[in-house]
């Protein structure tokens, strides 16, 4: 059983969601960013989602997208980025670990090199915005092969014709987008959220993490009652820009980052004990 | 000799898309059904002689084709080689063959029922033919231009605006022309029941590589038959600029398979090939990776990072070309050269003066490169320019780094 496969069973067999956080690797420096990594769990994540910063994020509003130019100036690259998950590694050996990002960093790293770098570092899984079913021999085929989770995206759009297209190499959690979209805007419909989380679990036995536009600990409690995760990026990023000196980390940044968390898993598990 | 069957070069793309290894639909989930709807859209919509009459007819009594081919007598006199020859996309309404492409799209975004049109532009010639089509059909419209290009083409900018586009000024990056690609895909992604992205070169992901460049192709056909009719042959070397490669490939492609004529696409040599960053030739200095949907030659970092090289030419700044252009790179079908922006603004003097007619930036760049060619050719060889537009935007700017002012 994968990390992540673990992780959701543990938290439904605990009757509630996982929390599933995004963090910016290298933002607002590697050393600050690791120490916002190694206190996620405490802080109460469930699953993480290290981003890999790109300088061109098409699926991203202004928050991850400056988060991740942050992270660039810093000096950020992806053979860090692996570095600050095997680093987490050696302390942690249960909360899963998601590289989420684009396609091209990966490309010119070498797609067998940055397979077998990842899994050696304890990358769980992958979500690559940029690499939908269609594109499955670049990346997604090779992956699943060395034992990696790829966890794809389904949308408002992806309509119940393509759905199984979607969901047939999906691996650990399908990751629904509550909106068509981009990171951080603002979820249109709560209703049809929860239904399309129902359709999607008709065609599937995976866990279902709802994402984009969760924001507050009620967003939490509400989307909570339906899915089985929820993912939490551009808030959390936010903290983080929020305590910056003059583009600097402060004492409060790293703490800052985890009051949110554990706001939202505050929120997550209210969700479904309150009536 | 016509070449065809398995040897064609003009076969592509395949059902996936892919030119060779580039190409493809590197797109989020949430735009992959709104790219296979328009591939559908398209293929019933070349499937019917009532799609091709429509463009056909707007070709001739709104843009004013077919352009002209005409014989450059004093730019091939100084140069001293081969007879010069323009095609003259210039003379098109709006400015440039940015238009071809615009009414291809607009009808079929309106078969397709669609209510808001959104385009990215760089030099605004995109710009200015989308905001010109959609007041002609009617529908909405919104540019996305980088904060850099708005100052540096403040001419297009009022042209959009008077046509009635709003036009959205990108702050992110460098401000250019990838920025603005990237801002209207976040827009297409937030807004996909209504709205048509109406894409302005032969690049994106599938089909628009393929869509763009069948708009476009009139440009060669054309070509082909004036050149017979004026020459009785073909054309000893065609040359083009290429930006994202609109331009350039609607300019080639009659002329893939036929191997007698010599392809050349003049790229944005910037500060020059050597100058660290300082040039947005993707193909000479750039190499494969994935971007905006497709992949194809980038100007990236070691870590897979996009660059933004700097070029005079505000359509030519893009760090990437379209997928067809990076395999017929591969291919060694065509020629790639980079033009150093001195090249450009020389290029732009020399046509302004021998034959009266401004350039625009971009197709500078394409002239420069034939005042490399013209004379190491003879007398009896030919080359055609794709003239892509006419210099109207880029007097200003010129006008500033040529030190001129209001007295002398
Ligand atoms: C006159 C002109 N030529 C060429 C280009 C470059 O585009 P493409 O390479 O798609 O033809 C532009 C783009 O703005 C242009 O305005």
């Amino acid at each position: 059983m994968s990390r992540i496969t673990a992780r959701f069973a543990a938290c439904t067999a605990e009757n509630r969601p996982a929390l599933v956080t995004y963090v910016m690797a290298g933002d607002p420096d590697l050393e600050t960013a690791q120490a916002i990594l190694d206190g996620l769990p405490a802080a109460g994540a469930d699953v993480i989602e290290l981003g890999m910063p790109f300088s061109d994020p098409m699926a991203d509003g202004v928050a991850i997208q400056v988060a991740g130019h942050r992270a660039l100036k810093s000096g950020q690259t992806m053979r860090r980025t692996l570095a600050m998950v095997e680093n987490f590694r050696k302390k942690d050996a249960e909360t899963p670990i998601v590289l989420m990002g684009y396609y091209n960093p990966i490309y010119i790293f070498g797609v067998a090199d940055f397979i077998a770098a990842a899994k050696a570092a304890g990358v769980d899984g992958l979500i690559v915005v940029d690499l939908p079913a269609e594109e499955d021999e670049e990346l997604c085929i090779p992956a699943l092969e060395a034992g990696l989770n790829f966890i794809r995206l389904a949308t408002p759009t992806t309509d119940e014709r393509r759905l199984p297209a979607v969901l047939r190499n999906t691996s650990g959690f399908v990751y629904y987008v509550t909106m068509t979209g981009i990171t951080g805007a603002a979820i249109k419909s709560r209703a049809a959220v929860g239904e399309a989380v129902r359709r999607i679990k008709h065609h599937t036995d995976l866990p279902v993490a709802v994402g984009f536009g969760i924001k507050t600990a009620e967003d939490a409690q509400v989307f909570g009652r339906d899915a089985d995760g929820l993912a939490v990026g551009t808030v959390i990023v936010n903290a983080v820009a929020e305590t910056l000196n003059d583009g600097k980390p402060t004492e409060r940044t790293v703490t800052a980052v985890h009051d949110v968390v554990a706001s939202l898993a505050a929120g997550a598990r209210r969700a479904r004990s309150a009536a | 000799m016509t070449l065809s069957g398995i040897n064609s070069l003009r076969l592509g793309p395949d059902e996936h898309g892919r030119f060779g290894i580039y190409g493809g639909r590197f797109v989020a989930e949430t735009l992959m059904p709104l790219i296979l709807d328009l591939e559908k859209a398209y293929r019933d919509a070349k499937a019917d002689p009532a799609f091709a009459d429509e463009i056909k007819h707007l070709a001739t009594h709104y843009t004013g084709r077919p352009s002209p081919l005409y014989f450059a007598e004093r730019t091939s006199a100084h140069l001293g080689g081969a007879k010069v020859w323009l095609k003259r996309e210039e003379l098109n309404h709006t400015g440039s063959h940015k238009i071809n492409n615009c009414l291809g799209q607009i009808l079929l975004a309106r078969r397709m029922g669609k209510t808001r049109i959104i385009a990215e532009t760089g030099a605004g010639q995109h710009g200015v033919a989308t905001a010109t089509v959609c007041a002609k059909f009617d529908l909405p419209c919104v540019i996305f231009m980088g904060a850099t290009d708005v100052e540096r083409q403040w001419p297009n900018v009022l042209r959009m605006k008077m046509l009635g586009a709003e036009v959205r000024p990108v702050t992110a990056g460098a401000g250019t022309l990838k920025d603005a690609m990237n801002e209207a895909l976040r827009d297409w992604v937030t807004n996909v029941d209504t709205t048509y992205y109406l894409i302005g070169t032969a690049a994106g992901p599938h089909p628009y590589p393929e869509m763009v460049r069948d708009f476009q192709s009139v440009i060669g056909a054309e070509l082909k038959d004036q050149f017979l009719q004026a020459e009785g042959k073909l054309p000893d070397a065609v040359v083009a600029c290429v930006g994202g490669g609109s331009n350039a490939i609607g300019t080639f492609h009659a002329f893939l398979d036929e191997p007698g004529v010599a392809l050349y696409g003049a790229e944005a040599g910037g500060h020059g090939i050597d100058v660290d960053n300082g040039h947005a030739a993707s193909m000479t200095g750039g190499r494969p990776g994935v971007l905006h949907g497709n992949r194809t030659y980038l100007l990236q970092d070691e870590d897979g990072q996009i660059l933004e090289g700097p070029s005079i030419s505000a359509g030519l700044d893009y760090p990437g070309v379209g997928p067809e252009h990076a395999f017929l790179h591969d291919a060694k079908r065509v020629t790639y050269a980079p033009i150093t922006d001195k090249e450009a603004l020389e290029a732009f003097q020399l046509l302004a003066r021998m034959e009266g007619i401004i350039p625009a930036l971009e197709s500078a760049h394409g002239l420069a490169q034939v005042m490399k060619l013209a004379p190491t050719m003879g007398k009896d060889q030919s080359v055609v320019l794709c003239l892509s537009g006419r210099g109207d935007k880029d007097v200003e700017s010129v006008g500033k780094h040529l030190g001129m002012d209001m007295i002398s």
